[in-house]
């Protein structure tokens, strides 16, 4: 068997290897800071204080990897069935199903909660279309 | 390889009972993530409840246009409904949003009106609200169920789900439905931090105020109202007050020949005016 044109489908090869990897090779030296989302509001500060731990609806692990599945479900069970009260599987306490006057109250920083992520990650889901964010300080010096 | 007629049948059938099977035993995993347990919600201690919310409107109870103006006020701040105006100050008819609004006595019941009625109850102007319907055209036609009836017959809209179609608002026989041409956001002066706004290109209405109800509170518009005013109530509970005024006194609905079934009463003659 014999390969024509062997210069040019290597040089081709290489072009093309050159082009895929670009995304690579372009990154290569920059800083990609990690996400660090915070949980320090004064509110979840409060809640430490009183109950001697930091608690969510569900634990960290699970609200970290399904928090939109959850919040999808409340979403339903809200306005479809007319439910407000969440009892956590985690911790049995009852809990407000809003992302307004629940998620929000405690996680007051939307930027460095919500954002952090979505930002890195490049997910952009459209709560705040209709939702009112909480204000934050930093919104007020811009 | 060939075939026979039979040999393919079997082999068909066959297959068919191992796909079917595989689908029964894969679906059958209910957990948090499909769904909430039903044991996990549920509704508020002090959540006002009733089999058939009903309101009455009592028009002999509103003298002044504050009366009203206080009333659609009340609902349309707690709501964060837009006010689109136009730059002489009047409202832009063309992207009004509307929760609750007043109508002349011959748009409010067409048909019903006469050339020698009362001017004054000719001119009057009635509130008008989404009537809640016991038989909903506006749920008949939604093609994404963002419109549906809850079990306390309250005609509610998931904002979710709506795609913007509008085939509610050709439905309704009220005009209860407004569409947001617009993103609303900029219209809306005073927003109510504990209530959503909604976003460019879904339909919304009143919703006999099912966040307030279920923290055990009255429709704004019926605390905001007079005295009387408007009342509020469970049409199915035979002690509840709306109930009495609808089997005791003479009241009217909207269009209800259209068999919609509206739950707004309406008492029309007054003491006031005959």
């Amino acid at each position: 068997m014999k390969l024509y044109d062997v210069g040019k489908i290597f040089i081709g090869i290489l072009v093309f290897a050159a082009i895929a990897a670009f995304p690579f090779y372009y990154n290569i030296g920059r800083v990609n800071a990690k996400p660090e989302p915070k949980v320090d509001t004064p509110v979840i500060q409060e809640w430490e204080k009183q109950y001697g731990k930091k608690e969510c609806v569900e634990s960290k692990e699970f609200m970290r990897a399904e928090h939109m599945q959850l919040l999808n479900n409340w979403r339903d069970m809200v306005v479809r069935q007319d439910n407000r009260g969440y009892l956590s599987s985690a911790n049995h306490k009852r809990f407000n199903m809003s992302l307004q006057n629940g998620c929000m109250n405690c996680h007051s920083n939307k930027k460095k909660f919500c954002d952090e992520c979505h930002t890195y990650l490049s997910v952009a889901p459209y709560c705040w279309d209709c939702h009112i964010q909480p204000k934050e300080k930093e919104e007020k010096k811009s | 390889m060939s075939m026979d007629r039979r040999q393919f049948l079997k082999i068909a059938g066959i297959s068919s009972i191992l796909g079917f099977g595989a689908s029964v035993v894969s679906t059958a995993q209910p957990s948090l993530l499909t769904g909430l347990d039903p044991a996990q919600v549920d509704k508020n201690k002090e959540a006002l409840l009733a089999k058939r919310w009903a309101m009455v409107v009592d028009m002999s109870k509103f003298k002044t246009d504050d009366d009203y103006k206080k009333v659609i006020d009340a609902c349309h701040l707690t709501h964060n409904v837009p006010d689109f105006r136009n730059a002489d100050g009047s409202v832009d008819k063309k992207f009004e949003i509307k929760w609750i609004w007043t109508a002349a006595y011959e748009r409010a019941f067409p048909g019903q009106d006469n050339k020698y009625m009362n001017e004054h109850l000719k001119e009057m102007p009635f509130l008008v609200a989404c009537n809640h319907c016991d038989n909903p055209p506006c749920v008949r036609v939604c093609p994404t169920k963002a419109t549906f009836k809850l079990p306390n017959g309250i005609t509610m809209q998931d904002e979710h789900r709506c795609i913007g179609c509008r085939f509610c608002m050709a439905a309704c026989p009220y005009g209860s439905r407004s569409f947001n041409w617009r993103d609303p956001r900029p219209a809306i002066k005073s927003e109510n931090k504990e209530y959503p706004t909604r976003a460019k290109g879904v339909v919304e209405k009143c919703t006999f105020c099912t966040e307030r109800l279920a923290v055990g509170k009255l429709p704004a518009c019926v605390e905001a109202a007079p005295k009387g005013g408007l009342i509020f109530g469970d049409l199915e509970d035979p002690n509840s007050e709306v109930r009495k005024i609808v089997t005791n006194q003479y009241t009217i609905r909207r269009k209800s020949d259209l068999g919609t079934g509206p739950g707004i009463y309406y008492i029309v003659g007054g003491s006031d005016h005959a």
